[in-house]
């Protein structure tokens, strides 16, 4: 049977997601379900002084309003509202009291029998404030900004340590860069709006279909904030459509529903609106000061990487925002600063690659100015300043195939025929641009427990509480488990978005694929050590005298690895053994050794053509070089890649969440005025995996979700450089921004 | 006010106090038909699209009254698991979806393209899905499915 693992299989799910049987939270319908919907605060900072209901309450059909003064119990302290990935701080409750934190906080919700007579009904409760002053402007509250503080907890990021004498080494360079770079803060939009449907069971337990990207940490926190027993609440989230690390912490719409579920004793659903998505997390605005000063040869001599990012008042949202700077090139003088700004706004939070695509975009921006100043070819210069190790915390790399990336993804993209020289190169009227930039991501891996069940029959359940949130996890258990228990992929059902099922982390950071692979492969080795008992006793067993690592499971047999004449099959040993199912399950740690680091990397070319006269930006070329370690699945790992690179674009050149500052509050909240990529902005866009063999788990796999877009927004902000001689140093690159 | 549909080759009778309650309301919550997505009830995402009477439409943004009379054709009548459209069968071999949330938009709308212009252009391709939007960033993917289910490939 030829290997799943490493082929172009297609997804698993596919078949229920084009027929529309895939069914996703808001979807799951039961008799006598209620509706909820939310109202929201107008204000961005301050108190309720009055919250009259009476109007909506009058409204038939409507079931109750709950708010801060009536609603049912919740917890009284700040434990029960962290969940597994919370930042340090005060997290929000949602109805909790008179508090106004920020625009569209949710302040009650309308129950009634549909959900149109709970939207209208929500339109009828007035409220009045007292408004306190508020600011929601980076820049105003950049001065303010506090230095960060090292997590106490595992969930977080200390910064790496200074290197060197940056300041001097800045001040005797022959060539010095410096820059200020600016990125707004921007917005998940996943296509599926969040939503729960919470189904009160006749024993009373509740049953929450939600949109998450970690059933039990939703599960975990429902019982934190409502006092329940773990058994009383079951999560869960088979389908997610999209979240893009916007369901890593559970979301407000669970507690309501589960509050109004528990207060009227019935089911209830809670979907929020698409404005009402704005009151959720964001990638945070960063503005970021680089400093390169470099020998006249090109080589990085300092490295300085100061930046302020978004956080609310209440929580210290933060990841490794400047350390990629001094990690992705070899310079022996490094410095960094990172700053929070507190602003009247949710918590911000993990987005696509969280820090990453900020922060190298800042990076790789000044590289490109460096390459400049110094009048190198970009690409030359990356590799003058090519770095062996990670000198944050002095030590090698487990693999780094970046070298490979940077000559692959230039062949393909014909990189060798720039013209270094800006509004050098041109097709018809339109000038071309041709830009690169660097990628650099965490390869992960998370302790995550496995069961499999195998019946006499050949048939096989593989069953972990992680989530499939369009990855492609559903596909790539199933591959790796066909392969591992030498069964046909049709021979395996997956049970994933179950919080009653074996452990897993949340589905984040791009660790799922190595953890779960891994954990398969563990659980795997104990379904054959088992296998492999029964199949010795078996009369004349050709395996007697094998051991557990010499075997292998092919084809439904139990095969000695030594000599493949040696084997008996698995219906067989079953049977003899009197036995109808195997299960077993094991749960599998990462390794502990922090004496190399883990990194994936890419190279990305864009190629951009723009009419000047109109003003018109158009990525005509992507090509993505990545050295990610084994690749799964070539499908589901290229749409990783390909919508990675999309992202990038949209970054470049379209997202972003304006506020007005005078409100506190989001102008463009909807997805006709926040701009992401759409059909006729997406053009040729290349996927490369470059082969690169890595031994820090047994299957080499690293991880590929968030790769992609990094670097695609300098690449491209880069391309525009070249093509107009215009730097623009803050995203998104609009029209406006390339007007003399 | 009682509202008679034809949904899928079916009529469905059913009540509603406003006629000019969205279609998508209806099929997902009375009808029970969920493969039509709700995005944004606004008009702006496209996830909602059913066929109606051969053209895509956004279901959203179609009153009940106005539905009444038309052939209504969802996801969930399209194809079957056992059958698949040929748009659905080229969707799944060129992992056109990933989430699955925009998925019903896409593949209703090309399917209503498919149906008028059987061999349609790369950029005629783009312009029919020029109002759907896809937050994975399918886009290549799409439409590289739309293309082999017009018996073409995209170059």
């Amino acid at each position: 049977m030829a290997p799943y693992i490493g082929t172009a299989t297609s997804r698993i799910d596919g078949i229920a997601k084009v027929t529309g049987a895939a069914k996703y939270a808001a979807e799951f319908n039961v008799p006598g379900l209620l509706h909820g919907s939310v109202v929201t605060s107008t204000i961005a900072k301050g108190r309720i002084t009055r919250l009259d209901t009476s109007a909506a309450m009058r409204v038939k059909g409507v079931i109750d309003v709950l708010t801060h003064e009536n609603r049912p119990p919740m917890a009284d302290n700040d434990q029960a509202y962290k969940d597994d990935v919370a930042p340090p701080g005060s997290p929000f409750r949602p109805l909790y009291d008179d508090k106004i934190k920020f625009n569209l906080q949710p302040i009650a919700l309308v129950v009634a029998e549909t959900s149109e007579v709970a939207r209208f009904a929500a339109s009828l409760v007035t409220v009045e404030y007292e408004e306190v002053a508020h600011v929601t402007d980076i820049f105003a509250a950049r001065d303010a900004a506090v230095p960060i503080k090292p997590p106490a907890s595992p969930v977080g990021f200390t910064p790496p340590k200074a290197r060197g004498q940056p300041n001097r080494a800045l001040a005797r360079a022959a060539v010095r860069h410096e820059g200020e770079y600016y990125v707004p803060i921007e917005h998940h939009n996943p296509m599926e709006l969040y939503g729960a449907t919470v189904i009160h069971e006749s024993d009373g337990k509740l049953t929450v279909y939600d949109k998450t990207q970690g059933v039990q940490n939703v599960q975990r926190y429902l019982c934190g904030v409502f006092g329940m027993k773990p058994e009383g609440v079951r999560v869960l989230s088979p389908f997610v459509g999209g979240a893009f690390g916007s369901g890593l912490r559970p979301q407000f719409e669970a507690v309501l529903a589960v509050l109004a579920a528990r207060a009227l004793e019935r089911s209830v659903r809670v979907v929020l609106t698409r404005p009402q998505m704005y009151a959720l997390g964001y990638r945070p605005a960063m503005v970021q000061r680089i400093a390169l000063g470099a020998d006249a040869d090109g080589t990085l001599d300092a490295i300085a990487h100061d930046a302020v990012t978004a956080t609310s008042q209440f929580e210290e949202y933060f990841r490794q925002e400047t350390g990629w700077s001094g990690l992705l090139y070899k310079c022996a003088n490094a410095k960094y600063e990172h700053k929070l700004a507190r602003l009247d706004l949710p918590t911000s939070c993990d987005m696509r690659a969280p820090s990453a695509p900020t922060a190298l975009f800042a990076l790789e921006s000044a590289m490109d100015e460096l390459a400049v100043a110094l009048e190198l070819d970009p690409l030359e210069l990356r590799l003058r300043c090519y770095s062996e190790r990670d000198q944050n915390h002095d030590r090698p790399f487990s693999s780094k195939a970046l070298r490979e990336c940077y000559r692959q993804g230039a062949e393909a993209f014909g990189w060798n025929k720039r013209n270094g020289a800006p509004r050098s190169m041109r097709d018809g009227s339109e000038l071309v641009g041709w830009g690169m930039a660097t990628g650099i991501w965490e390869a992960l891996q998370m302790p995550i427990t496995v069961r499999i069940a195998l019946t006499a029959n050949g048939s096989a359940e593989v069953a972990c509480a992680t989530s499939d949130i369009g990855t492609g996890t559903y596909t790539i258990m199933a591959q790796v488990a066909a392969d591992m228990l030498g069964l046909p992929l049709e021979n395996i059902s997956i049970k994933l978005g179950d919080s009653t099922l074996p452990n897993s982390p949340v589905e984040g950071g791009s660790w799922i694929a190595a953890s779960v692979s891994n954990g398969i492969a563990t659980t795997v080795a104990a379904v054959r050590n088992e296998l492999l008992e029964l199949a010795k006793k078996v009369p004349n067993s050709p395996l007697a005298n094998a051991a557990p690592d010499e075997v292998k499971l092919a084809d439904g047999m139990i095969v000695d690895e030594r000599d493949g004449s040696r084997s008996v099959s698995i219906a067989d040993a079953m049977r003899h053994g009197g036995v109808e199912r195997i299960e077993q399950e094991e749960t599998t740690n990462p390794t502990a050794d922090d004496s190399r680091a883990r990194n994936t990397h890419s190279a990305v070319f864009a190629e951009v053509k723009i009419d000047e006269e109109i003003g018109v930006i158009r990525v005509t070329r992507v090509v993505s070089a990545i050295a990610g370690g084994r690749v799964l699945n070539t499908k589901t790992a290229s749409s990783q890649i390909l919508g990675s690179v999309v992202w990038g674009i949209g970054m470049a050149l379209h997202e972003e969440t304006l506020i007005d500052h005078k409100l506190g509050r989001v102008m463009n909240a909807n997805i006709a005025e926040y701009h992401v990529p759409v059909n006729a902005d997406v053009h040729d866009i290349k996927v490369i995996f470059v082969h690169e063999h890595d031994d820090s788990n047994p299957l080499g796999v690293k991880g590929l979700g968030e790769i992609g877009i990094i670097g695609v927004a300098p690449a491209i902000a880069n391309a525009v450089y070249h093509a107009t001689g215009k730097r623009v140093r803050d995203l998104p690159i609009t029209l406006d921004k390339l007007h003399p | 006010m009682p509202y008679t549909l034809t949904v899928n080759g079916s009529e469905r009778s059913l009540e509603s106090r406003d006629p000019d309650q969205p279609l998508l309301y209806v099929l997902r919550n009375a009808l029970g038909f969920t493969g039509p997505k709700f995005g944004c009830g606004l008009g702006q995402c496209g996830a909602c699209t059913v066929i109606a009477d051969g053209s895509p439409i956004r279901s959203c943004q179609l009153p009940i009254s106005a539905a009444q009379g038309m052939k209504i054709t969802t996801i969930e009548g399209l194809g079957t698991i056992e059958k698949p459209h040929p748009v659905q069968a080229a969707f799944i071999e060129e992992a056109a979806a990933q989430c699955g949330y925009c998925t019903n938009g896409m593949v209703m709308t090309s399917a209503a393209l498919l149906a008028q212009n059987p061999k349609p252009s790369v950029e005629e391709v783009k312009q029919a899905l020029a109002g759907n939007l896809c937050r994975c960033g399918t886009h290549d993917r799409v439409l590289r499915a739309v293309m082999r289910a017009s018996g073409r490939q995209k170059t």
